[in-house]
């Protein structure tokens, strides 16, 4: 089987494409998904291949049109919604976090709710406070959510088509910053499905693990390359999916090299690595021979100026110390 | 038509009867405290809901907010499943999961009971939507009160029902008073149909009082759905007679217009009618309502005596799928070992 390099968004277009094919009751919606071809070309081409009443141009109406998505689903379709950007779901929160994933319970167990919400999350550049949220942390405190944060072009097709099969509500957080970033994925036709709750290791190394996901993976990665050079030896491992989460991989890890530096998109209070820091004492208190680094924004409200808003990120710097740190070197 | 509707409207006010005689038992048990949380009763609007199920299919879909009981007793749910879910049990239409709030129904096509004002009309909108892109002619029945109409979620859901032309009938149950808010201290507008109009969509008043002015209204109505599909807004005018829930004593009403209202009682109104056209003796109208009585005595013996969804099952009911209950399992803090 030859790879072939395509890019993330090329990735998730062949994600969205091979599951409307395969099942009709998929449909796509969202802001100019349909005409305009995606805000950020997602869904290009998709109009013309499966017609206007599977690809749907929604109004500018966040809370109406996912509270649709849910509806059609507790009725048997398997909706798709594209958040323009995760920012703006938060004009949905009640129907994302309230009607998605109560309904099993609520009904006892009559309605789930076969729904993907989808879009770019996180951190992008320069566009102020309101638009770049890393909304992870929110989502993964509702029970009955699922949700994924793909780093690489196989992972995003990769994941999307297994959270588009999957009968519980899925949010695939796509990092927006990565859209044309390339990397190696399957042939077009072959069946490509990760499922939800894998971390994957994208670097082996034995004196520290760097745990990452989304937009921190190549940071990860960078931080890993450079600190190779100071014969530090760090393990890259994308959690993948936030919930479920990978305990084992984490935990195995963790186990090698002793030492772990948490590099995450979103803010630091109560965010994901509160809680791997948690999970990870709690199991395996013993094998750390030094305290747990994060690496995350710092928490402010984002600046528009630029240097301002480096020094809010995470980056492959800031990673590289927090290693140094916990390495004591 | 005239024998099958006599057959209906009968039975029709014998689910009218049943859904009193039900919350009267409801309200009882609530005091009693065999009932938690809200429960909000829906005395005094059985017309509205019974209207519109004269008026419509057993597969049409059904959704409603938060005053439920009538909704599923109407559509086929049992006394008992109704009156076990108060109490917390696994008998109950939600298995004691959801509560006097949240009732659901599948093989009834009830699809809830919704606890938060409005989110629920966008849903309908997606069900309604369902039935189109699948090409059948189902109409979507979507019920909220007057206090839903200045929400968000409700105007998003006019917008893009009217943009797709969905199959669904919106009917406001105008009962007057949004928690203990009048409509006129909420809402801009004088009357609450002409919101239809800023959506292009056919708005129509029904005397809720009035079964026969509420099925005679949505037959219309329906019909013009099913035959080209379209939403339309339908205000249905009528009366809780009791406060906003069992807490709520409505020291904001008045006694004169609670008399004014029961005056015009709805099933007063059709047992006339149907008296008066000879269609029902008296007799008759005893027997059914000592039936009613009975089934809501028994649902609270039915209630009283099933099991409660035993605590292992905790973890079942978050997410589907073999591996559902070890995900829910596997995020909580310290779960028990299996």
């Amino acid at each position: 089987m030859t790879m072939r390099e395509i890019t993330y968004r090329q990735a998730l277009n062949e994600a969205l494409a091979e599951e409307l094919e395969r099942d009709p009751n998929v449909f796509l919606m969202g802001e100019e998904v349909a005409q305009y071809n995606g805000a950020y070309k997602i869904s290009q081409g998709l109009l013309d291949r499966f017609g206007p009443s599977r690809i749907i141009d929604t109004p500018i109406s966040e809370n109406g049109f996912a509270g649709m998505g849910i509806g059609a689903a507790m009725v048997g379709l398997r909706p798709i919604v594209e958040f323009m950007t995760f920012s703006f779901s938060l004009v949905a929160f009640d129907q994302v976090v309230n009607n998605a994933p109560n309904m099993l319970t609520m009904s006892g167990g009559q309605f789930n709710v076969p729904i993907t919400f989808r879009g770019p999350n996180g951190p992008a550049h320069q566009i102020g406070a309101t638009h770049m949220h890393a909304t992870e942390p929110l989502y993964a405190n509702f029970p009955g959510l699922k949700i994924c944060t793909p780093a690489t072009p196989r992972d995003a097709k990769g994941l999307l088509k297994t959270a588009i099969r999957d009968d519980n509500p899925v949010l695939v957080l796509e990092a927006e910053l990565l859209y044309s970033s390339k990397g190696l994925v399957e042939p077009e036709g072959h069946e490509l499905l990760i499922p939800l709750g894998q971390a994957e290791i994208k670097r082996q190394g034995s004196d520290v693990t760097i745990i990452c996901y989304a937009q921190t993976v190549p940071m990860a990665l960078a931080a890993a390359e450079a600190l190779e050079e100071e014969e530090i030896s760090a393990e890259v491992l994308d959690l993948r999916s936030i919930k479920p989460l990978d305990m084992e991989a984490i935990l195995n890890s963790v186990a090698k090299t002793h030492r772990v530096v948490i590099a995450e998109q979103d803010r630091p209070y109560c965010g994901i690595g509160s809680e791997l820091c948690y999970r990870i004492q709690k199991e395996i208190f013993d094998e750390l021979d030094a305290p747990i680094a994060r690496v995350a924004q710092e928490d402010v409200a984002m600046p528009y100026n630029e240097r301002l808003e480096k020094a809010v990120l995470p980056s492959a710097a800031k990673i590289v110390t927090a290693v140094k740190k916990v390495c004591y070197a | 038509m005239s024998q099958p509707e006599l057959r209906d409207e009968v039975e029709m006010l014998s689910l009218m009867l049943l859904i009193r005689r039900f919350e009267e038992r409801a309200s009882q048990q609530y005091q009693a405290q065999k009932i938690g949380g809200f429960c909000h009763l829906y005395i005094g609007q059985e017309a509205v809901v019974i209207g519109a199920i004269a008026a419509t299919r057993h597969d049409d879909y059904l959704i409603t907010a938060y005053r439920d009981h009538a909704h599923a007793l109407g559509r086929g749910t049992s006394a008992n499943a109704c009156m076990a879910e108060m109490f917390g049990k696994a008998t109950g239409c939600s298995r004691g999961l959801g509560g006097s709030m949240h009732y659901f129904d599948k093989a009834n096509h009830m699809y809830g009971g919704h606890a938060i004002v409005g989110a629920h009309i966008p849903l309908a909108a997606g069900m309604a939507f369902a039935s189109k892109y699948r090409g059948e002619d189902r109409v979507t029945l979507c019920f909220f009160g007057d206090g839903a109409i200045n929400q968000g979620a409700f105007h998003e859901a006019f917008n893009l029902a009217a943009l797709y032309k969905l199959p669904v009938i919106f009917i406001c149950e105008n009962n007057l008073y949004a928690m203990g808010t009048s409509v006129e201290r909420s809402t801009s507008l004088k009357q609450i149909v002409d919101r239809a109009e800023g959506y292009e969509m056919p708005g129509f008043v029904a005397d809720g009082m009035n079964f026969r002015d509420v099925r005679d209204k949505l037959t219309e109505v329906i019909d013009a759905i099913r035959k080209d599909p379209h939403p339309a807004f339908v205000e249905i005018r009528t009366y809780r007679y009791r406060g906003h829930s069992m807490s709520d004593p409505a020291s904001y009403r008045t006694k004169e217009q609670l008399e004014k209202y029961r005056m015009d009682d709805p099933i007063t109104r059709l047992r006339a009618q149907l008296t008066r056209e000879g269609k029902l003796s008296n007799e008759q109208f005893d027997a059914m309502d000592k039936a009613a009585k009975e089934t809501a005595l028994a649902s609270v013996k039915f209630a009283e005596e099933s099991a409660e969804l035993p605590l292992e099952e905790l973890y079942n009911y978050t997410y589907v799928g073999a591996d559902g209950a070890t995900l829910a399992r596997a995020m909580s803090t310290d779960a028990p070992p299996l």
